[in-house]
């Protein structure tokens, strides 16, 4: 199943949850929607799904409109952050629920209703669970059963809505790897929601970074950790080192000193982008230079923190540096980026 | 929860409460006025009605005019209790569950009949179905008699009754949130089969608990009866106006027979409420965990 959002728009009130939104994805892809809290992933999901609408813009699944159809009708399974098991039903009824609602022309029997929740249950591995009512279940229990009971009515399309993050972080990362196996089982087209980038980089095939209602970039995990295509993408994956820089004439200055590095395509005052540990300490000089203020050592590196010194403004910085050549307090050092990206204010 | 604090202080446990006198001058007060001011009137209900001991009791509800008071007074709270559950129902379901405009107004509108005297909502009704009133004319030609009559019973019941089981509802529903309807929405679940799946479980006990208040209510409701009905004895009469009827031509026995039918039916609801609260405070508990 394929999904194509064009132009989908949305505003709650004078806010713009969506603002022109295209995204089409491929069929069987596990798709991760990642960004910071009001970036509009959450609405852009629901709206998948038809639980919300649209102001503006297409849903087609498969190339059929979807938005022509209620959130019944569009074969999709959800899965909440906060589970929304039918509390008075028991675990059985709950995973059972879809397949008994459905129209009697197509409901199974009884006994292939209960075959069928017992595969489900034996599928999240908690068949042991059947009797129980969500409040006797753990966090982690209550997801995978939500899981089974979005899958039971075989959904084209399985959205999943921040599915971890009402978790501790040990059982977080054990539903992460659980659910990853689980996709590569049953292949079913995937969308699920998160706040989290090592859970989006570790779980999807693709990562669509969203900020502000818009798309900052889709790509694979590597791609957008890589080569991030916006400023937004290089701060908010990953850990940056940001240096507010001015490029003039295709020389980059910081403060009142020129820096032996090339900006193509960007002038004006920029900000210099750098991977905390592709920043180097070394003899090689670009015309980068800082005061280490503070060093701590842990396992294989050492982190310091090294104000930089150019012009009246002193920007501070936290750099990794393998431990084999140790850095003082006080000393002066000259640092050079492997790999850096500019990006103009 | 404790009524009085302990603290370790260097070692010693120091329970820390008020002073025995205080605790017995407060508590004392407070059952002195509860047996005075509900006990004892509780207790006289009963004494006059068996005063003459309980042949002339039952004799007494036995009267053809008790008998009417007593099935017109549940037909009465049948046809509103009925009524009103559903429309609390359906009114508490549209303001917990969605947003739309006019929902504020809808909400105070819902409060009208508490903070409106009784007396007025029966006025209402006069002014409405009356002889002089807006639809007067026009039901006197169609022979439509719903002033002094149960219709008009009913119905000023039924308005002075209306907020019990929408307000009831509203703050459960609103609490327990759109989540699961939402998933079973998205489960393929039309709308009916989520509201009597989905919903309807998870308020039962709040419901039960709005037409048990509503009930009550609803039995003993007296300004707004009074102005509408008319007083017709073995027709019109409700259990709590035959009581001042009789009372007023001295029928002590009579009346306070009748009185403490509807003072068994308050005992047994604030018993019934007080289970309820104890089975909604559970659920709210098991949601919390």
């Amino acid at each position: 199943m394929t999904i194509e959002l064009t132009n989908i728009t949305k505003k709650f009130g004078a806010f713009a949850a969506l603002d022109g939104v295209d995204l089409r994805n491929a069929d069987g892809e596990l798709l991760a929607l990642l960004g910071p809290s009001g970036s509009g992933k959450t609405t852009l999901l629901r709206i998948i799904a038809g639980l919300d609408w649209p102001d503006g813009g297409d849903v087609a699944f498969d190339g059929e409109n979807a938005l022509a159809r209620g959130a019944g009708e569009r074969q999709v399974g959800f899965v909440f952050q906060h589970y929304a098991l039918f509390r008075h039903m028991t675990v059985f009824e709950n995973v059972a629920f879809g397949l008994r609602v459905k129209p009697r022309a197509v409901r199974k029997d009884e006994a292939a209703i209960r075959a069928r929740v017992k595969e489900l249950l034996d599928l999240v591995q908690l068949d042991w669970l059947a009797d129980r009512y969500p409040s006797q279940l753990s966090g982690g229990q209550r997801q995978r059963i939500a899981l089974a009971r979005a899958l039971a009515t075989e959904p084209r399309i399985l959205l999943l809505d921040e599915p971890f993050g009402a978790l501790d972080a040990k059982v977080r990362k054990e539903l992460r790897r659980w659910l990853r196996s689980l996709h590569e089982e049953i292949n079913v087209t995937s969308v699920f929601v998160t706040h989290d980038q090592e859970e989006a980089l570790e779980v999807a095939n693709r990562v669509v970074v969203m900020d502000k209602g818009r798309i900052e970039q889709i790509g694979t995990p590597g791609e957008v950790y890589d080569y991030p295509a916006t400023a937004f993408v290089h701060g908010f994956i990953g850990e940056s080192v940001v240096l507010p820089v001015n490029v003039t004439e295709g020389r980059v200055w910081i403060g009142n000193q020129a820096l032996k590095i090339d900006a193509p395509n960007v002038g004006g005052p920029s900000k210099l982008y750098v991977r905390r540990h592709d920043m180097q300490v070394g003899s090689e000089s670009i015309g980068l230079r800082g005061a280490v203020r503070h060093v701590r050592s842990f396992g294989a590196i050492q982190r310091a923190d090294i104000a930089i010194c150019a012009g009246g403004d002193e920007t501070v910085i936290e750099i990794d540096t393998p431990r084999d050549h140790a850095l003082r307090t006080g000393e002066t050092v000259e640092l050079h980026p492997r790999r850096y990206r500019i990006f103009a204010d | 929860m404790s009524d009085s604090a302990i603290a370790f202080d260097s070692g010693r446990v120091v329970v820390r409460s008020e002073p025995w006198l205080a605790r017995v001058v407060i508590i004392g007060l407070t059952m002195l006025f509860l047996t005075v001011f509900v006990v004892l009137p509780l207790v006289i209900v009963f004494a006059q009605a068996f005063a003459h001991g309980v042949g002339a009791y039952l004799a007494a509800l036995a009267e053809p005019e008790a008998l009417s008071a007593i099935k017109l007074t549940l037909a009465v709270a049948a046809i509103s209790v009925g009524l009103n559950l559903v429309f609390g129902l359906i009114a508490a379901w549209a303001i917990a569950k969605f947003e739309f405009p006019g929902k504020t107004l809808l909400i105070t509108l819902i409060d009208l009949p508490f903070s409106v005297s009784p007396v007025i909502s029966g006025l209402v009704f006069v002014l409405l179905f009356g002889a002089q009133g807006y639809f007067g004319t026009w039901l006197q030609n169609h022979n439509i008699q719903i002033l002094f009559a149960v219709p008009g019973i009913a119905l000023a019941t039924t308005f002075v009754t209306f907020p019990f089981v929408s307000r009831a509802l509203i703050p459960l529903m609103q609490e327990q949130g759109t989540l699961e309807e939402e998933a079973a929405l998205s489960l393929g679940a039309s709308g009916l089969q989520t509201f009597f799946r989905v919903t309807l479980p998870n308020i039962k006990w709040g419901v039960l608990y709005g037409v048990l208040l509503c009930n009550a209510r609803a039995m003993g409701e007296f300004g707004a009866v009074s102005v509408v009905s008319g007083h017709i004895r073995g027709e019109t009469n409700t259990m709590p106006l035959l009581v001042e009827i009789l009372y007023n031509e001295y029928q002590f026995v009579a009346a306070f027979a009748v009185a403490s039918l509807l003072a068994l039916l308050a005992l047994i609801t604030l018993v019934a409420k007080t289970l309820l609260e104890r089975h909604l405070d559970e659920g709210r508990q098991a949601r919390d965990n």
